[in-house]
């Protein structure tokens, strides 16, 4: 019997860090920056940066179809930026040991393929996506060039079609930060893949 | 004689297919699949929100089909969030395979944004994700189940509370 609660009590304590840990950002917290492999095997931090106006960081992987919907959308987002001055830096958060397909050998594998305009970063031991809050892929966090969040959420709104688009909540944040506004809305929801870990 | 046996078995089971598929309600719009399928106030749904590409959302749904089978106080909706360019190729060929008994619908609704806080609004997009409807009694959660017990066990507490 005092086992039973032993373990039930050990089970909300699991819980209740769980909760704290998916609180994540909000817009206007200030994010923190990392020191993470990308695939051509060097290391990435924002702090390198000295000149950009902002990051568009994008936590994605290499499995998951709903990610692989937007990958094109992704390359062609960190092209069209990188000349305005916004560093689009994707990041991996799962956990190779629970799926495979997403590997740090086979991120290369796929940056190479579909030839990424941007690193393309391993999220190894996952220290980075919970501080994030990112809970699933893709999900976007764009930063401002202080490191502070301006909007939190999904590309676009329209998975199914890049063309049948009619909000880009990305780019239109980008536009508003560009203004020295702040994103109308900050937040945007979408279905994604659950970040996978043990 | 085996031949036209053969194309009679063909012809039927290309009818059961096309009966299968006319089945599946489709909805562009989120209100009209609610409006459409919760319509009884002294009904418990079990909602589960999936696509066949949600490699955890497959693994979990013997358990909903289970549920359905034997808990008769409930019934199980498996509201499919599949791409549009996938019902014909991915979900309807699943459902066949899969021999999928619960009610299954499909939205098309992509406005993520504007739906996902009217199930729930911390829900963060991940799925899968169940949704237990009783009147106006509501409990939602972005999580899955390990086995069809967990899954039980969390609706009769449910039904119970």
């Amino acid at each position: 019997m005092k086992k039973i609660a032993s373990i039930i009590a050990f089970a909300s304590m699991l819980s209740t860090a769980e909760a704290q840990v998916s609180g994540g950002y909000k817009p206007g917290d200030k994010a923190t920056d990392f020191n993470l492999k990308s695939v051509d095997e060097k290391i990435y931090s924002m702090a390198n940066y000295k000149d950009a106006k902002g990051f568009i960081v994008v936590f994605t992987c290499n499995h998951c179809p709903f990610a692989v919907k937007y990958e094109d959308r992704i390359n062609d987002l960190a092209r069209k930026y990188k000349d305005k001055g916004y560093v689009l830096l994707a990041i991996n958060p799962n956990d190779p040991a629970v799926q495979p397909a997403d590997s740090y050998e086979l991120m290369k594998v796929r940056a190479k393929e579909k030839d990424f305009a941007f690193p393309y970063l391993f999220d190894e031991g996952q220290k980075i996506y919970p501080q994030y809050g990112a809970t699933k892929t893709p999900h976007v966090f764009l930063l401002d060039k202080n490191l502070v969040v301006k909007y939190i959420g999904a590309i676009d709104d329209n998975v199914d079609d890049a063309n049948a688009v009619k909000e880009h909540y990305l780019e239109n944040a980008i536009a508003a930060l560009e203004k020295g506004k702040n994103p109308s809305p900050d937040v945007t929801k979408a279905i994604g893949c659950t970040i996978k870990k043990k | 004689m085996s031949s036209q046996r053969f194309i009679l078995a063909l012809f039927f089971s290309l009818f059961c297919a096309n009966l299968n598929a006319q089945k599946i309600a489709s909805f562009d719009k989120y209100e009209d699949l609610e409006k459409s399928i919760i319509t009884n106030e002294n009904t418990i749904y079990v909602i589960n929100f999936w696509a066949t590409w949600c490699a955890p959302c497959v693994k979990e749904l013997p358990h909903f089909e289970k549920l359905n089978a034997e808990n008769k106080n409930v019934k199980v909706i498996l509201v499919s969030l599949d791409f549009k360019d996938q019902f014909e190729t991915k979900l309807l060929p699943f459902l066949e395979k899969k021999n999928i008994k619960s009610e299954v619908v499909f939205l098309a609704d992509k406005n993520y944004n504007d739906w996902l806080p009217k199930v729930d609004k911390d829900w963060s997009g991940s799925i899968p994700a169940t949704w237990l409807v009783h009147g106006n009694k509501k409990l939602f959660a972005e999580r899955d189940f390990e086995n069809f017990a967990e899954l039980n066990n969390y609706v009769n507490n449910f039904i119970n509370q």
